[in-house]
């Protein structure tokens, strides 16, 4: 009975007064939010997945008021600089104070607060580590500008997530430290908002919550859904418990509850889930759930009445759908309590806490969700493999600028006037007294004043007492007093960062067996490519082979009427010598990666190589050496794209395309469209900045 | 004279109701930096991950090894394990009134405050200069760090206030003696990377500023830790780390509940969890102390050298540092075992930390590179 209790104060749903905060907000995602105001430094954080747009903003609205007043709450833009971010030094007032002054950076100032980063999916990794290092320990750890300083920053960070295509995310470094990841937007159904928390809620939350107890066998079940879910990470467990410690605080109770665990389970565990555990009791549970709805206890069914019915289109791919976990978990979860209770024995109590907890975690995990995980990741490792070394390069010259370093500027870097002169900044008043000092050792009437600088070697303490000496001496140094000294140490150059330009290589098989079958086609798909290149002011090569040899018919370039030309009149005929062709098209990559640029081979074949690598007929080594070839290609992270130009898809084809861990288009299946879509789908996979 | 220098007076200009926080003094001990206040989590109470822990120990008994770089999934206790190491390292001894924490037993004068201190001695006839037990340093070089504070530069306080110029040491000073440790060594900017080389092969810093140039003892053993998703390591900066080692996250349910339960207890109370593995960690620190005094009486039988060279042949590893290191490696366990001599079995277990970061890659075999140390291991040795 205590849970069903509980299970109402989290609901809250007794409380008649109008949800002027958080009517508008996914049960879910409110229950988030409380849970979060309890706990921010500890829960780490929510990665809130939205478009900016009224239902975010409520959602902040909501949290901001369940938070105690005065908490402190900082908005970071995406490209802070470590000074804004960690603090350093304050030139100004370092120069009117005369002696070093910081300046606070803002995670300091956000001690107890809220970090809130904008446009966190295009965060830079440097400052995702940055910030996951202060969530680690709690405090900014400054080694900058002659400072040494350790400030405490306790905060919880909101990491604002605007990113819709699948590759756009936060950090991962960060979304493992956070608890929450959640989804709002697109599936609104007006039944399932309303949740009216009281801005004291959490307040009261807090003051319970470090006597909160947690029993062995919630940690136990934790871990084991966390494991069944394939989360590797240990941090994700560790959330889990302390989500359910506030779970439990939120309901005004001294011990987590098992509903508190399969929350924690629910709201942490379930969007970071890599496997869809098997249900074993899929039926059953079904029964279970009807046979729930007829014993719901009253207050139960009272909460029942805010709940949307059963949505259709809760399968869409967004984690979780807030109405499925709000119409039956909770609900669930009470009989399932008492049962273990009444009949089953201790040590088997624990394993039902542990499926339940499981069961509360699966549940939430919309159907095709995985399945479009899986997809996403298989693209994304192909990227970060390829991004090595093309995406997003430090460059001298060219691109965005990502802040200075010493260093001289030769070589075409270019020379930062502003860093310069505030590296020189600090030092005016001690270079222009060596000026001066010089100045009086050489003026003959300075006898008087030579012998200060006698003792003016660099170590020993001169005191304050020089100071009228150098002002007596101001009239004829003037000139030299008001010029700033600017020494060669001082010397900063701008950093650049590009984007990754892309060239995409076209390898082309126009050997006898692919001429007979469809060369014209293929030369038509690439032409479509081509005009997609040219939306992305890609640069494209092509090369073809047939005999014995790969020729380069097209070095990188951006004319794509060259490229057109080049393949119109493309002969076909011979042998297929693939492997020559795939070492070509990866030394090719090579170079190009080399140059900075990101290269994406996308090879037009039926696959069937019967040229071995040193020139010589054969079926069966040819296609030991194009294996061997595609293997190298594929260790060199090169991102590949096959074409497959048989007439009906052959595994000889896609065999090659797994040795290359290539994308794998049969042509035959492909449309112009759909095959246009596929390779800018590649394209965006390699060249997106900041993929982990 | 006090020993303890304000070194920087720090202003925060912070809102009005925050006139305590306002000023910030911070002392700072000439030799060791004030660690952070908060407990670290104990060493021994970290479970599993024995790979690791065996490579930190081993490094801490013989610095020459040249350090621990750990990679490996989120969430696996990687720093966790590094910056228990500082609560679990013997103490030093160290001449008082030097900034560097030189030993008192060099017999070679390797920096100016020694320099100066000696130079007192002989001027007055006074007693030698004295010493004192100091903790190891482990140093922690956070990202954003500027280079000014990491290779050390002018005191700008006595620079804008006394106009003096005075070198204030950096973090690599610090370091001398003890141990750096740069958390997301892969996420490190390249120039601070290539300053790292350089103070790291050559152990000593050199500074040049406003006319100033010093040049001061840095022998640290280099510790980084790092996720390869976000970007791989220069291969420069790869071998310069004697070991490294790959961690993983447990998939053993009772491992992963007990690392849970243990980081909990610790959260919630970690005075009283710090105190329950104080006895553990007690007995590793002996392990330590006693590995150091028998590390030079190993015996490294011509058997082991050649076994060690054979495996580096057999994996094709660059340059002889492999070979070195992996016999430094094994007689340091060999040390913490309390063995007499150097063996194949203490081979076996460093081989892969040792090696696995030198290898050639091979295009033709996917295989990792722990597989492929393995593999080799095998062979030679058998089984």
């Amino acid at each position: 009975m205590t849970a069903v209790t509980a299970l109402s104060g989290l609901r809250r749903t007794e409380s008649h007064e109008a949800g002027e905060w958080g009517a508008n907000i996914p049960f879910d995602a409110a229950l988030v939010a409380a849970l979060f105001a309890v706990d921010p430094a500890g829960l780490g954080g929510v990665a809130l997945r939205a478009a900016a747009g009224p239902e975010r903003d409520a959602w902040l609205g909501l949290l901001r008021h369940l938070l105690p007043a005065q908490t402190p709450w900082h908005r970071v833009p995406v490209n802070i600089n470590d000074t804004a971010l960690l603090g350093g030094l304050d030139l100004g007032a370092t120069l009117n104070a005369g002696r070093p002054v910081a300046q606070q950076g803002l995670l300091a100032q956000a001690d107890g607060g809220i970090v809130l980063l904008a446009m966190a999916e295009r965060l830079p990794l440097g400052t995702a580590a940055r910030l996951a290092a202060v969530l680690d320990s709690g405090e900014v750890a400054i080694e900058r500008d002659g400072l040494t300083v350790r400030k405490p920053a306790r905060l919880g960070l909101v990491a604002l997530d605007e990113g819709r295509e699948d590759d756009e995310r936060v950090p991962a470094a960060l979304l493992d430290r956070v608890a929450f990841h959640v989804v709002l937007g697109g599936q609104g159904d007006p039944l399932a908002m309303g949740s009216d928390w009281q801005s004291d809620d959490a307040v009261k939350a807090r003051a319970l919550l470090p006597g909160v107890t947690v029993s062995d066998e919630a940690v136990r079940a934790l871990c084991a859904a966390a494991l069944a879910l394939g989360v590797g990470s240990l941090r994700a467990p560790l959330l889990a418990l302390r989500v359910a410690r506030a779970a439990a605080a939120l309901a005004g109770l001294a011990q987590v509850e098992d509903e508190h665990v399969a929350l924690a389970a629910r709201l942490v565990l379930a969007p970071r889930a890599t496997l869809l555990p098997a249900s074993a009791s899929a039926d059953d549970e079904s029964n279970a759930n009807d046979d729930d709805e007829r014993d719901k206890p009253p207050d139960a069914v009272a909460d029942d009445q805010d709940q949307p019915p059963p949505n259709p289109d809760a399968q869409s791919q967004d984690p979780p759908p807030p109405q499925a976990d709000a119409s039956e978990q909770p609900c669930d979860l009470t009989p399932d309590t008492d049962h273990a209770d009444t009949e089953v024995p201790d040590p088997e109590a624990g394993n039902s806490l542990a499926e339940m907890v499981l069961e509360a975690a699966r549940a939430a995990i919309p159907p095709g969700l995985l399945a479009a995980l899986k997809l996403g990741e298989a693209a994304r490792t192909r990227a970060q493999a390829a991004g090595r070394s093309g995406t997003a390069q430090k460059s001298q010259t060219r691109g965005r600028p990502l802040g200075a370093r010493r260093g001289e500027p030769r070589a075409g870097s270019r020379l930062n006037v502003i860093e310069t002169l505030r590296a020189a900044a600090p030092w005016q008043r001690l270079r222009q007294r060596e000026v001066q000092e010089r100045a009086l050792r050489l003026a003959p009437m300075g006898n008087a004043c030579a012998t200060h600088t006698e003792s003016g070697s660099a170590q020993t303490s001169l005191g304050p007492a020089i100071a009228p000496a150098g002002a007596s001496a101001n009239g004829p140094l003037s000139p030299a007093r008001q010029r700033i000294h600017v020494r060669r140490e001082d010397f900063h150059v701008t950093r650049f960062k590009q984007v990754g330009q892309t060239t995409t290589l076209f390898v082309v098989d126009a050997s006898g067996s692919s001429a007979l079958n469809r060369l014209a086609e293929a030369k038509g798909a690439v032409e479509l490519l081509l005009a997609d290149c040219y939306v992305r002011r890609d640069r494209v090569a092509v090369l073809a082979f047939r005999g014995t040899t790969a020729d380069l018919l097209l070095p990188p370039t951006r004319s794509l009427a060259r490229a057109k030309r080049s393949l119109a009149g493309l002969p076909g005929g011979g042998g297929t010598p693939l492997a020559t062709a795939i070492d070509a098209a990866r030394e090719l990559a090579d170079q190009i990666s080399r140059r900075g640029e990101t290269p994406i081979v996308v090879l037009l074949t039926d696959g069937r190589g019967n040229i071995a690598r040193d020139g010589t007929p054969g079926r069966v080594r040819a296609s030991d050496d194009a294996l061997a070839a595609a293997r190298q290609v594929r260790m060199a992270g090169i991102t590949c794209l096959l074409m497959d130009t048989s007439p009906q898809p052959q595994p000889t084809a896609r065999v090659l395309a797994q040795a290359l861990g290539a994308v794998y288009v049969p042509l035959p299946y492909a449309g112009a469209n759909a095959l246009s879509q596929v390779v800018a789908q590649v394209a965006r996979a390699a060249t997106a900045p900041g993929v982990r | 004279m006090s020993r303890i220098k304000i070194c920087a007076q720090i202003i925060f200009d912070a809102s009005l109701g925050d006139i305590l926080g306002k000023i910030q003094v911070v002392l700072k001990c000439p030799v060791t930096y004030c660690q952070p206040m908060s407990l670290a989590f104990p060493f021994s109470a970290i479970v599993g991950q024995d790979e690791m822990k065996l490579a930190i120990l081993v490094a801490a008994i013989d610095p020459s090894i040249g350090g621990v770089l750990v990679f490996g999934d989120r969430g696996t206790g990687k720093s966790t394990a590094v910056r228990a190491l500082a609560a679990l390292l013997p103490k030093m001894r160290a001449v008082i009134g030097c900034r560097y924490g030189c030993d008192p037993a060099s017999t070679s004068v390797s920096c100016e405050d020694c320099a100066l201190l000696k130079a007192k001695v002989e001027a007055n006839g006074k007693a030698p200069p004295k010493s004192h037990l100091v903790p190891v340093p482990v140093v922690d070089l956070p990202l954003g760090a500027t280079e000014d504070r990491v290779v050390g530069a002018l005191d700008l306080e006595r620079a804008l206030s006394q106009g003096i110029k005075a070198f204030e040491p950096g973090l690599l000073a610090r370091a001398n003696r003890g141990f750096l440790y740069i958390d997301e060594v892969n996420l490190l900017e390249d120039h601070l990377v290539d300053l790292l080389i350089d103070v790291a092969a050559s152990g000593e810093n050199v500074v040049e500023r406003e006319g100033l140039s010093v040049r001061h003892p840095a022998r640290f053993v280099l510790v980084g830790s790092g996720n390869p998703e976000e970007g791989e390591l220069r291969p420069q900066l790869l071998d310069r780390f004697g070991l490294s080692v790959e961690v993983k996250t447990p998939s053993d349910l009772a491992a992963r509940v007990e690392v849970v339960r243990r980081r909990d207890a610790f959260e919630q109370n970690p005075t009283t969890f710090t105190e329950q593995w104080k006895k553990e960690d007690e007995r590793t620190r002996k392990r330590i102390v006693a590995g150091r005094t028998r590390l030079d009486g190993v015996l490294i039988p011509d058997a082991a050298r050649q076994r060690a060279a054979e495996l580096c042949m057999a994996l094709g590893t660059d340059g002889l540092r492999g070979d070195l290191t992996l016999i430094r490696a094994g007689r340091a366990l060999a040390a913490l075992q309390g063995d007499a001599e150097l063996g194949d079995a203490h081979l076996r277990r460093v081989a892969a930390p040792a090696l696995r970061h030198r290898l050639r890659r091979n295009p033709l075999d996917d295989a990792g590179s722990t597989v492929r140390v393995d593999r080799a291991v095998a062979e030679l040795m058998g089984g």
